[in-house]
């Protein structure tokens, strides 16, 4: 079982890796959105120090967004999918191993890329931490929701605006939670709670979206 | 022994076909014929079990594909008309990946043989996205070299290829028949498999 979710990992890495352009370019939609705020509110510390949370989660979800339709579409168009959908053991482990592997070139970059960023809003350092924090455990939810979504919409033509139009309801949970822990830190009341709640609801999405995936895989497959 | 059942398939609005019915034991091979459009590949997904049938039953060893399910796809190779290689990997990388992704063992010398055998050595470790056509139908042929699985459902295995692959891959089904496998293919270029049983299926 583990074996199947590593192999589906470590190719999908590989190929990650031939094609550095798509993680770099959704990095830098990342950072470059970010950093328009400070640019165009002005400086204001105390102004941007309380925007920070809110600008840096939703940055985030359009980031993940970016390279949603490519997470199945790729397999799908030069039958890669059909094999794995052939394969002896169920579909839900080999889309784990794909949601896992997603999160792993477009998540984790954000998460580490974040504390800089945090910088120019003036956040402390405690805010910063927790940023960082909100982010690596938050955005495995992201990568797992929205596989169910680029499944649904796998092979549609317009596919990838309907795409954004099914997935961002669903994030709001996340962004909600994720921008809450960084509020928490700085007004003083502490974001442990908020944190719990972030990580309730990524165990929830990595172990139930990728079964809904595969049923959605299997429709689009028919 | 594979087994299909009074098979109605039906695409969009249109009735492909209905009460189709036929069985295929070890050894033979089931050359399914018929013009565009009459249903040649849809018949084929079904038989992997991709496409459930509007009606009727497929059998595998006597049990439905529907409840066998895992053990019934663990003794299925399918080759359909994409190719299934990923552009960016090598030759070898996709052997090899694909072997580990369908749950099965092979070693890298096992791959590079096979490589060998449909005529790609020496490209072993260049990107398949500067291979040509044919080169990249014989990277997913590739996969048939070291295939043990009874069942191979083959979608139009020998498009793209020159006379002496088609000879070549002629050669390997009819081995995998000798062995006791059973295929099913279909093509629109008469070819010879020396031997097995070779029965005629025509849709439409």
């Amino acid at each position: 079982m583990l074996g199947i979710i590593m192999a589906v990992i470590g190719r999908d890495l590989k190929l990650a890796m031939r094609r550095q352009a798509d993680i770099v370019s959704a990095l830098f939609f990342f950072i470059i959105v970010v950093s328009l705020f400070p640019l165009g509110i002005g400086p204001e510390p105390g102004l941007l120090r309380k925007l920070a949370p809110g600008v840096l989660w939703v940055a985030a979800l359009l980031a993940t967004m970016l390279s949603l339709p490519r997470l199945f579409g790729d397999d799908h168009r030069d039958g890669t999918l059909e094999q794995l959908a052939l394969a002896p053991h169920p579909l839900g482990l080999v889309v784990t191993g794909k949601v896992i592997a997603h999160w792993l070139v477009s998540g984790l970059p954000l998460a580490l890329i974040a504390p800089v960023l945090g910088v120019q809003f003036d956040l402390s350092a405690d805010a910063l931490v927790v940023l960082t924090a909100a982010i690596l455990i938050g955005t495995p939810a992201l990568s797992g929701i929205g596989a169910i979504g680029a499944a649904l919409t796998l092979g549609l033509r317009g596919g990838g605006v309907l795409l954004s139009l099914l997935v961002l309801p669903l994030y709001i949970p996340v962004l909600i939670f994720g921008a809450g822990a960084v509020d928490a830190t700085v007004t003083g009341l502490g974001g442990e709670g908020h944190l719990s709640l972030l990580a309730a609801l990524t165990l929830a999405s990595v172990g139930f979206a990728p079964w809904a995936s595969a049923a959605a895989l299997k429709i689009a497959l028919e | 022994m594979l087994e299909a059942d009074n098979l109605e398939c039906v695409r969009g609005e249109r009735r492909l076909f209905a009460g189709l019915t036929f069985r295929l034991e070890a050894g033979e091979l089931l050359h399914l014929q018929g013009r565009n459009g009459s249903g040649k590949t849809s018949l084929l997904r079904m038989l992997i079990g991709l496409l459930p049938p509007e009606s009727g039953e497929i059998r595998w060893q006597g049990e439905a594909i529907r409840t066998l399910a895992d053990d019934f796809r663990g003794e299925l190779c399918y080759l359909g008309h994409l190719n299934a290689i990923k552009e960016e990997l090598t030759p070898l990388e996709n052997l090899l990946a694909a072997a580990r992704l369908a749950g099965e063992e092979l070693s890298e010398d096992d791959a590079l043989d096979a490589l060998e055998q449909v005529g790609l050595a020496g490209r072993e470790d260049l990107a398949c996205k500067y291979l040509s056509q044919g080169q990249k139908r014989r990277v997913a042929l590739a996969r048939l070299v070291r295939e043990k699985r009874p069942l191979w459902i083959l979608d139009e295995p020998f498009v793209a290829l020159d006379a002496a692959a088609v000879d070549w891959l002629a050669g390997l089904i009819s081995a995998h028949l000798q062995r006791g496998g059973l295929a099913v293919m279909t093509t629109h270029q008469p070819v010879n498999i020396p031997a097995g049983t070779v029965r005629e299926l025509r849709l439409g």
